[in-house]
Order: structure tokens, then sequence, then C-alpha cells
């Protein structure tokens, strides 16, 4: 690897990719605020790939997958963590190049690596969406998601969008040369305050783990998961999309969380997923058709 | 005659995908061009196109054709009808004995008009097995967006469009080491100017080079590359420019067990494992990446190790948990594993197997000891689906089991049990060898088959959703291949055993034997011991392929010709010969041999001496011969004629105690 020591910080790969993708007119977006599974959770990219208006947009989105805690004790496994996702509506035809372009941002030269573009058929059963695309290979590492989206919450989009998801401490990981996702360098090392990975994450991790594997209160969640479900059909009744879905992300946060405490039996599982889905489903329907009243 | 070629350029195209989209292509341009007689079609696929290129007459030729429409009288709607249907007006047809006719004569048409035409029009239907929408492709689908078309006839272009692409002659080559695009004015030169770009198109060139490199690159080390066809394969459509490196493997990680660490490698790596002089799994890997950097692959060997290194962290952290905990202990967990909604548990299943594998024991004649271990290993068989690593990798599953009976103390029949219970997988897999592996395999596939059956869920023609041909086979394979002497009936019921009877002739009509003899023993005898049933067959088999066999068996058919015609007149003719009646030389010999090769075939046939049995059959040649020459059956004597039928229905008697051969062809 090239001079690692002198490769970007956590940070920097963030605001490299914030620099690049701005550049190809997306707009920079800030965290969606609420908990969910993934960047292709947020609004900009579910609601946004429907209807017909043109979008682009990146941003970086935290993601929680309760089931993936560690404790801190595995150096791959996060029960929180980063995903950088960009959408552009409609894909655009160099969308190959662009991506390419942005690992050349990032410190990796595919004149150096291996770059590869490996089947994967992204589906998200919860979402009730599918695209295709690839899994994006870095030497034999996954560092990133391209999809051509077809169908989302249940609906065939008007227009395919480009979706890219970095899964950024993977990336981050690879681009430092290091094993270990807590020993990442957050910030500049040479700086006056240089902070790792871990001095930002470890005691989270530790404290979300014992959280989401023997403390958080099962019953509660139940609940709080059947309150989600009626407040969002309420809200689509009112053709109110996007206060709606959010309930649909706070749905699929509080089944995840079951999940991870073992309370959901195998065939549970599928009935708690296709509620979910229904939510999406009326969520995007809504969406849709308040794009086409809106003009 | 005019060269055709087209390309048709598209993102990367997944491996799996290439082969047969080559092969439709090929297809398309013989049945699409048939009028253009196309000949040496040779289709290309590559990770980012599909190509083709053919010989084709520069014109499709004139011809003249001749439609006859309704009758002069019919009504003048039919008459519109057909106008409307072939575009043509009342002027161009010509009454002929009371019917209008169309006679056309068509012109000769260049090949480009059918190329941009109807050709192009197929190529838009192409047959993906999935395909997507794009930004700007409107409703047109492509396996991954389509980026150019390059079509020629003879170096010229021929223009059309396919969804949001134009036909031209710009090509491409590897995306980073050339990019940009060339010009193509031939199939020859688009080869060539491709290789100058590094871009090998042709797939086998590709796999042959990528097998060359990893034996090479191995050999470096001293090593060998362990065979994988099919991961040959798919790494041949991953790549356009293939080079083969080799990397390290920790030498901590070679701890674990080398079926877990090379499915790592293969499943999420595409990496080939190596081995030493003595076969034994080496500390490197070989794989292939797609360019020649420009360090000479020092970075992306190091970045492929690292990646290895994490994967196998996670397995060796399977591997230690799962042997904190006894085999057994997992039994429970079983509970929750639905095997099948109308089935129950993975843990009602084991319970199911553990007894079966006890009875299969039992019956093959093991003792107490071995039975008890069979069913233990049924018991436990199952319990490593639980486990972490099987969890990570379903494929592990057995082989971890066996590990982890291993570790649990269970011993080696138990864990050998456990481990091959599965097999075979498939057609090139080994079968368990040793009573209680055969019994605990045994008993997990006719569990499957017996329990499916009962809830119905049998396949049909197009589906077979729990494989239970899979199972069927199988079972048939584990008792032929290891010569097992099981009757099968008490164990399946006849419903399942008419099932494997069915796998059993597909099995041998796939091995180029012919299944009208299995037919003609199994009515002779409905017998449920395969190995029986399997032995009696080839030695019917083999005494039909000898002359004497042949002979026989057309006297056979003479006979019971003879039989169905006389028997319909005043029949059945059965019952005991009269020695007394037996008037000619001829009859008297056959009655004799009769007597004689019936009582030889009843006692080898009782010793399971069924190529005795046969050869025995033999002897009857001569005299039926002789009979047929010397003796008229149809004697003017109607105490006489009964008494030649009945010599001729013992004949066809004796014969169908080994099989009835009125079931046989040819």
């Amino acid at each position: 690897m090239q001079d690692q020591k002198h490769a970007l910080s956590f940070q920097d790969i963030i605001l490299a990719l914030h620099r690049f993708w701005a550049r190809q007119g997306c707009v920079i977006l800030q965290p969606y605020d609420m908990e969910m599974g993934a960047g292709t959770f947020h609004p900009a990219t579910t609601l946004r790939s429907l209807g017909p208006k043109p979008w682009a947009a990146a941003y970086v989105q935290p993601s929680r997958r309760p089931s993936d805690g560690r404790y801190g004790e595995n150096p791959n496994r996060l029960q929180h963590y980063y995903q950088y996702q960009v959408i552009m509506k409609p894909s655009p035809a160099e969308a190959q190049e662009l991506l390419l372009a942005s690992y050349r941002e990032i410190g990796l030269d595919p004149l150096r690596h291996d770059f590869r573009f490996v089947e994967d058929d992204w589906e998200s059963p919860t979402l009730g969406a599918w695209g295709l695309g690839w899994e994006i290979w870095c030497d034999g590492m996954e560092v990133g998601q391209f999809t051509y989206f077809q169908q989302v919450g249940g609906i065939a989009v008007d227009v395919p969008s480009f979706e890219m998801t970095y899964g950024l401490e993977r990336l981050a990981m690879y681009v430092q040369g290091v094993e270990n996702v807590y020993s990442l360098r957050f910030n500049d090392a040479e700086g006056p305050r240089a902070l790792s990975y871990g001095d930002v994450f470890l005691r989270a991790e530790k404290d979300y783990s014992a959280h989401n594997f023997e403390v958080a209160d099962t019953d509660m969640l139940m609940r709080h998961f059947g309150d989600a479900e009626t407040e969002c059909g309420a809200l689509v009744g009112r053709g109110l999309a996007q206060p709606a879905y959010d309930q649909c992300i706070k749905a699929s946060h509080l089944f995840n969380l079951l999940d991870a405490r073992g309370v959901i039996s195998v065939t549970e599982r599928a009935a708690y997923i296709g509620r979910v889905r229904a939510l999406a489903k009326a969520c995007a329907e809504a969406w849709v058709a308040g794009e086409k009243e809106h003009g | 005659m005019a060269e055709f070629f087209l390309e048709l350029f598209s993102e990367e195209i997944p491996a799996r995908m290439q082969a047969a989209a080559a092969e439709q292509l090929a297809k398309l341009v013989g049945a699409q061009l048939a009028p253009l007689s196309p000949r040496d079609v040779v289709a290309f696929g590559a990770a980012r196109r599909i190509a083709v290129t053919a010989t084709i007459a520069a014109e499709v030729p004139a011809s003249a054709s001749e439609v006859r429409g309704p009758k002069l009288a019919a009504p003048p709607q039919a008459l519109e009808g057909f106008l409307r249907k072939n575009g043509a007006a009342r002027e161009d047809l010509v009454e002929e004995d009371g019917y209008f006719l169309l006679r056309r004569n068509l012109p000769s048409r260049p090949a480009g008009e059918l190329i941009a035409g109807e050709f192009a029009q197929a190529l838009a239907g192409f047959g993906w097995p999935k395909s997507m929408r794009w930004g700007q492709s409107g409703a047109f689908t492509w396996v991954r967006p389509l980026r150019r078309v390059v079509c020629l006839l003879d170096g010229a272009v021929v223009p059309f469009t396919l969804g949001p692409v134009s036909s031209g002659d710009e090509s491409e080559g590897h995306r980073f080491l050339a990019p940009g695009a060339f010009r193509v004015n031939s199939a020859a030169q688009w080869r060539e100017e491709l290789r100058a770009r590094f871009v090998i198109v042709d797939a086998d060139e590709r796999r042959e080079r990528i097998r060359a490199g990893l034996r090479a690159a191995a050999e470096d080390k001293g090593l060998g590359v362990a065979e994988d066809a099919g991961l040959l394969d798919e790494v041949a459509g991953l790549v356009e420019w293939p080079v083969c490196l080799i990397g390290a493997i920790d030498p901590g990680q070679m701890a674990l067990p080398p079926e877990v660490r090379e499915l790592s490698m293969k499943v999420n790596q595409r990496y080939f494992a190596t081995r030493d002089a003595a076969g034994t799994p080496a500390p490197y890997f070989a794989f292939v990446a797609n360019i020649a950097a420009n360090d000479g692959g020092a970075a992306i060997i190091a970045g492929n190790e690292r990646v290895l290194r994490a994967r196998l962290a996670d397995a060796e952290h399977f591997w230690a948990q799962d042997r904190k905990q006894r085999l057994e202990s997992w039994l429970p967990k079983l509970d929750a594993v639905t095997f099948h909604a109308k089935l129950g548990t993975q843990h009602a299943r084991a319970g199911r197997i553990e007894a079966l594998a006890r009875e299969i024991a039992l019956a093959l004649g093991a003792d107490a000891a071995a039975a008890d271990a069979a069913a233990r290993a049924g018991l436990l068989c199952k319990a490593d689906l639980v486990s972490g690593m099987v969890g990570e990798f379903p494929e592990l599953q057995g082989i971890m089991g066996g590990y982890y009976a291993e570790a649990s103390g269970e011993g080696d029949a138990i864990a050998g049990a456990i481990r091959t219970h599965y097999q075979p997988k498939g057609p090139s897999d080994e079968v368990p060898s040793g009573v209680v592996s055969a019994a605990v395999a045994l008993a997990d596939k006719i569990d499957t088959l017996r329990e499916f059956f009962r809830i119905g869920e049998t396949p049909t023609g197009s589906g077979d959703p729990f494989a239970l041909r899979r199972a069927a086979l199988g079972v048939i394979r584990i008792v032929l291949e290891t010569g097992l002497r099981l009757n099968l009936m008490p164990l399946v019921g006849a419903e399942v055993f008419d099932f494997l009877i069915e796998r059993l002739r597909v099995k041998l009509r796939g091995e180029g034997k012919r299944f009208d003899v299995l037919n003609a023993v199994l009515d002779a005898a409905r017998d449920d011991d395969l190995t029986r049933l399997i032995a009696r067959t080839e030695a019917l088999g083999a005494f039909l392929a000898s002359e004497d066999g042949a002979n026989l068996l057309a006297a056979y058919r003479r006979s019971t010709n003879i039989l169905r015609i006389e028997d319909a007149k005043d029949g059945p003719h059965e019952g005991t010969i009269d020695p007394g009646l037996l008037a000619e030389p001829a009859e008297i010999a056959l009655a004799d041999a009769l007597e004689a090769v019936g009582l030889e075939a009843r006692r080898r046939l009782e010793d399971e001496d069924f190529a005795g049995a046969m050869r025995g059959f033999a002897a009857l040649r001569a005299p039926v011969d002789a009979f047929f020459d010397h003796v008229t059956v149809n004697a003017a004597g109607a105490e006489l004629r009964r008494n030649r039928l009945r010599l001729l229905a013992r004949l066809r008697d004796v014969m169908h105690r080994v099989a009835d051969f009125s079931k046989l062809e040819g």
C-alpha cells in the first residue's frame, strides 16, 4: 500500500467524498435524524427515488445493526457504523466512471489496485425494493455497493436511479492499512488532538451491545412497534408521506432490536418483515400521489 | 458472401450468464439470418461484451410466393380480411380453380435491411435471466446498461438502434489499461485490437491462460493448484485480462480445518487452494487479478492477503466458539429450527433419523454396538445446523458436525457417520462406506422421502423443491455401490419404493443401459433388494447380448405369439404335459430339457446365481430350435395339439421365473 502513514484520516475520507460528489451536482445532506439499518432508508433515497423528478444527493448515514454488536471485541464488526450514500436520478451514463474517480480521490489508484464489478442483486425485503448492480471489489475487498434501482416500496420506479453505498469504516481500514477498526485514525494523527476510532466509539459499542442483546425492554419495544404502525397508517391517511415514513423507519429499527433480543421466532420474523414492508409500500404510494399532485 | 460482425458492449455482465448469452446470440443469428444462409458462426462472451461473427450472403435471394385465399364464392368479408392480412389489393389476385390466389415475386433484399430490421428487433427481446432499465433506457431493458453496439457488414456500419444506443463501429478495450474507444473494421482486427488493448475476448483462451498462469504461479513456490473447474469458469468470466498471482496464508490460520479455510477462500474470495508435493494443503492461495498493476502486483497481493486474514479470523472465531460446547448440547436448540411447516422441527427429524438408523443398521446385520453408534450419529447428525460455523457457511453442514463430534469425544465411527451423512451430494460425490455411516446416510434420505411423500409434497414435472430425486438416487447409489443387502419395502413403503424404481430406471438409462431389462426382471419378481435386482438385470442383459440369448428370445416370442392366437380360440393352454402324448423326438427332447433347465434355474435362483441360471437357459436353444423345425404345433389330433401348446406354455413359464420376456424391446 502506498505510504499508508499519509493516507487520509477517517474524517478526511468523508470530506473528500463530500467535495467530490458536490462537484457532480449532488446536494450534500446531513444524516437523517432517526435510527436506521442502512443509508438506503434515508428518505432522500427511498422517497426521492420515486416519481419522475430529477434528484441527486450525497450524505453520511449512521447505520444501526443491533445484531452485529460484539461488545467492542471484534475488530471488524460494529452495531453502529457509517455508510456514505450517493443517489442520482436519473442514473448518469457515466456512473461507473464517477464511482471509480471517487476512489481515486481517496487514494485508491485503479492502475495499482484490482478493481472489479462483481454481480450483486440488491434486495431489501423490508423496503419492498430491488435493483441490479455490483459489489465493488478492490484487491478482493468489498469497498462498496452499486445499484440501479428498479423498484422501491413495491412500486416500479419511473426513472431508475443510481445508488452507491460505501461502508466507510471498511474502506478507511483499507486505505489506512489497519486491521482493527478501533485503530483507525479518525482525525489527523499528527495534529494537536489525535483521536482513534476507538477513542470515539469503543465505549458506545460496549454499552449498546449490552442494550441490544440484554437490556432493551422487549415489552416496551413491541408496544412501540404497534404504535408506530398505527401512527404510520393514520398519517398515510392524511397524505403526509414523509412523517408517515418516519414511523415506518421507526418500526423497522424496533423490529431489528427485537430480533437482536432474540424474542422473534423464525415464523414471526417473516410476519414482522411483511408488516414493515406494508408500511413502506403505503408511504411510497402516498409519496408518489403527492408528487403527482404538486406537479 | 460477406462478413457479419456484431458486438454488444455493456457494463459488467454477471460471470454466470456470459456463456449462455453467447450461445443465445449465435442461435439468434442462425434463426433470424437464416435467409442469408449464415455459416462459420462464432460467438464470444466476456465481462463487458457479447459478440458474434458469421459469414452470410450479401442479399436475401429473390423468390416467388403463392398464397391461396378464400373461395370465389366466399362472402366479401372473407376476401377483405385476406387482402388486409397480406397487405394486397384486389387487382393483385388471380382466380384459379374456384379460389383467389395471391402470387408475388419477392425481389432480392440486401442483407443490411434484414439485419437492421427483423434481426435488430429480435435482439431487443434478448432473453437475459434478469434484466433492468437505467437512466437513459426508457422501456428498453438489458442485463446491465448497454453502452455501445458495433454492427458491421464487410466493415461497413449497419445502422439501427437498440434501445437508447445507435449502432456504430467503435468499441473499447480494458477499462483501466487502455481507456477510450477504437474503430472496428473486421472481426479479426477487432480480436487483435482487443488483445493489444488488454482484453482476451475468447472465453476458452482466458480459461487456458488462467489455468496455465495459476500453475506457473504455484510452481514458483514448488506447489500445485487444487483443481476446481467451476471456479475456473467463474473467474474466467470476471476478468478480461487475467493476471495470476499468489499470496500467503497466515501460518496460524493453517490450523483451521481445510474445508473451512478453502470454502471461505472459494466462496467469498474466488481464490484457489494450493497443495504441496504430498498433496497436503499449503499456506498459499492463488488468485486472478484483472490488471497488470504498475507495481508488479505488490499492492494487490498485500491487499488480498489482508482480506483473507480478516475472513479467516471470522472463521477462527466460530471454530473456537463452537468447540466450547459438546455437540449434544445443541440438540435442544434444534427445537427452534423448523424443518418444514408440516413436518415439525429439526429436533423431531433427528429423533426419527436416530430410530431409523438403528433399524437399518440392524437390518444390515450390525452388532448391538454398531447399531447404537448408528442411532447416536443419527440423533446428532443435524446438531451442527445451529453452530456458528454452519450459520456462516451452510455448505459445511455435516463436515462441521463431524469435527465437533470428534471434539466432543463421540468416537471415530459416530464422527465419520455424521461427516458423510449428506453424501452423495451429487453425481460425482462418493458414497459413505461402512455399516454405521451407510445406515445413517440412508436413514437421513429415507426419512426425507418418507416424510415428504406422507404429506404429499412429491416432485412434479417442473419442480423438486425438496430434492427428493437426489435423495432417492442417493439411496440407490449407497445400496448398489457398497453392495448392501437390504429389503427396502418395509423401510420405505410401496409409494416411495415405486419412486425409487423410477429413479433407478432413469439412472440406468443415463448410463446407457437397457431399462426394459429392469422392467422385465421387476415384473417377474418385485424384488425390493436392489443389489439382487441389479444382479438379475445384469445377468439377463448379458445373456440377451449373447447369440444364445437373442435366439432364445426369438423362440420365446414365437411361442407366445402362437399361444396368444391359440389361447384366443380355446385357451388357456396350461396344465401338466402328458408324457404319453409326446410323439416326435424333438418334442420329447424339449420336454426333457425344460424339466432339467426348470429345476436348475430354480436352484440357481435360490442361490442367487443369476449368471448360472442364464447359462442354463442357453441349453434350451438347441431343443427349442429343433422343436420348431420338426414339430407341427397345430397338429390334427386335438389332444396332441393341446399337449404341444402346453409345452410352449411351459417354456414361457420357465423363462418367466427369471424375467417377463414380453417386456423386452428390440
